[in-house]
């Protein structure tokens, strides 16, 4: 019990860096956007989806419609459908957790359970719900924190969110060392620069996201091929 | 604000993203063996979405304009660097975010 504690408190290090700053922030901005402090409590608690906040600020200020609200989280949040379909198997007999887990799936939570291969002493279930309510708590203390006392705040945080960037870096550079077989990878990489290019920073995620399933999808039999082939 | 408009707006935007988050499951549930496509897809998946999650986080850097990228390409090669050669995690993520502090507040600055 208290291994897995203290393997979840290191590994989600960076994520509470990167919440409590990020968390922070957005509880400035909604604060000083008429959005109270009970407000961001319940928006970190129940939405939990950092870059849709940020966008809900907007659209609540500006009196959006509940439809226009309805569709543009369906856009911004479009990939997690794909961390959903990656976790089903590793997911399926996690316990009486799992209702938690799936609402907690955030980009950073899923990097850190995403992986394939757990240690034999660690228990998978614990670590995934430590993972996921460790991560919801950073998230909801550093926009209530924001909201609360943030404008006290003076010290220049300008860039911690980068912690974020190099978390997935890290993860990224472990996975490409696990395998020899890097079609995925640089499926990942290729697809999403190629569509960052052609339909720019704000379109992109979801034909990206679609190009990656067709791609990975068609070349199935290749790729289980390669690995075959690289593992014998 | 109206209380009523924010208590429904969060609500709408809470429900759907759960909706997003729960739909794989939703779809695929029950105890049958997972279809051996999304057995696959659960496997080479995390590869290309931690790839498109990396692309995700610098979708905003200009290459054309001052300072085109240069402290997320200098931190970001540092990250990579330090992790293969130390394969500390907690200490390639440390440095590399100390390191795009430092340039952004110091030493790029507009």
């Amino acid at each position: 019990m208290k291994k897995v504690l203290k393997t979840v408190l290191l590994k989600t290090l960076p994520v509470m860096a990167g919440y409590l700053a990020l968390g922070i922030g957005f509880g400035i901005l909604a604060k000083s956007s008429g959005i109270g402090v009970w407000g961001v409590f319940a928006m970190s608690l129940f939405i939990y989806a950092g870059s849709m906040q940020f966008v809900s600020v907007g659209l609540l200020t500006g009196g959006a419609s509940l439809l226009t609200l309805a569709v543009t989280t369906v856009m911004v949040n479009a990939r997690h459908l794909f961390y959903g379909i990656s976790m089903i198997d590793s997911y399926k007999d996690i316990g009486k957790t799992k209702p938690y887990l799936i609402f907690g799936l955030t980009d950073e939570t899923y990097a850190l359970v995403c992986t394939q291969d757990f240690p034999p002493t660690l228990d998978k279930q614990q670590y995934c719900f430590y993972v996921t309510l460790f991560n919801h708590f950073y998230w909801i203390a550093g926009s209530v924190l924001g909201a609360w006392i943030g404008t006290l705040i003076t010290f220049n945080t300008t860039g911690i969110d980068f912690a974020m960037t190099a978390l997935f870096i890290t993860i990224f550079v472990d996975q490409w060392r696990s395998t020899r077989n890097h079609i995925p990878a640089v499926a990942g990489v290729v697809l999403s620069v190629s569509c960052l290019l052609l339909f720019g920073a704000e379109n992109f995620l979801i034909p990206a996201m679609l190009l990656i399933g067709c791609v990975l999808v068609i070349g199935k039999n290749a790729i289980i091929k390669q690995e075959r082939a690289d593992n014998g | 604000m109206d209380n009523t408009y924010l208590i429904a707006g969060i609500a709408v935007v809470a429900a759907v993203t759960a909706l997003l988050r729960f739909l794989p499951f939703l779809i695929f549930k029950g105890n049958k063996p997972t279809p051996k496509l999304l057995v696959y897809l659960g496997k080479v998946l995390p590869f290309a979405i931690m790839g498109m999650l990396v692309v995700f986080c610098l979708k905003n850097v200009s290459v054309m304009q001052a300072p085109h990228g240069l402290p997320e390409l200098i931190a970001g090669v540092a990250v990579v660097v330090l992790h293969i050669w130390r394969k500390n995690t907690l200490l390639s993520i440390g440095v590399g975010t100390v390191l795009y502090m430092v340039l952004v507040q110091f030493v790029f600055v507009g």
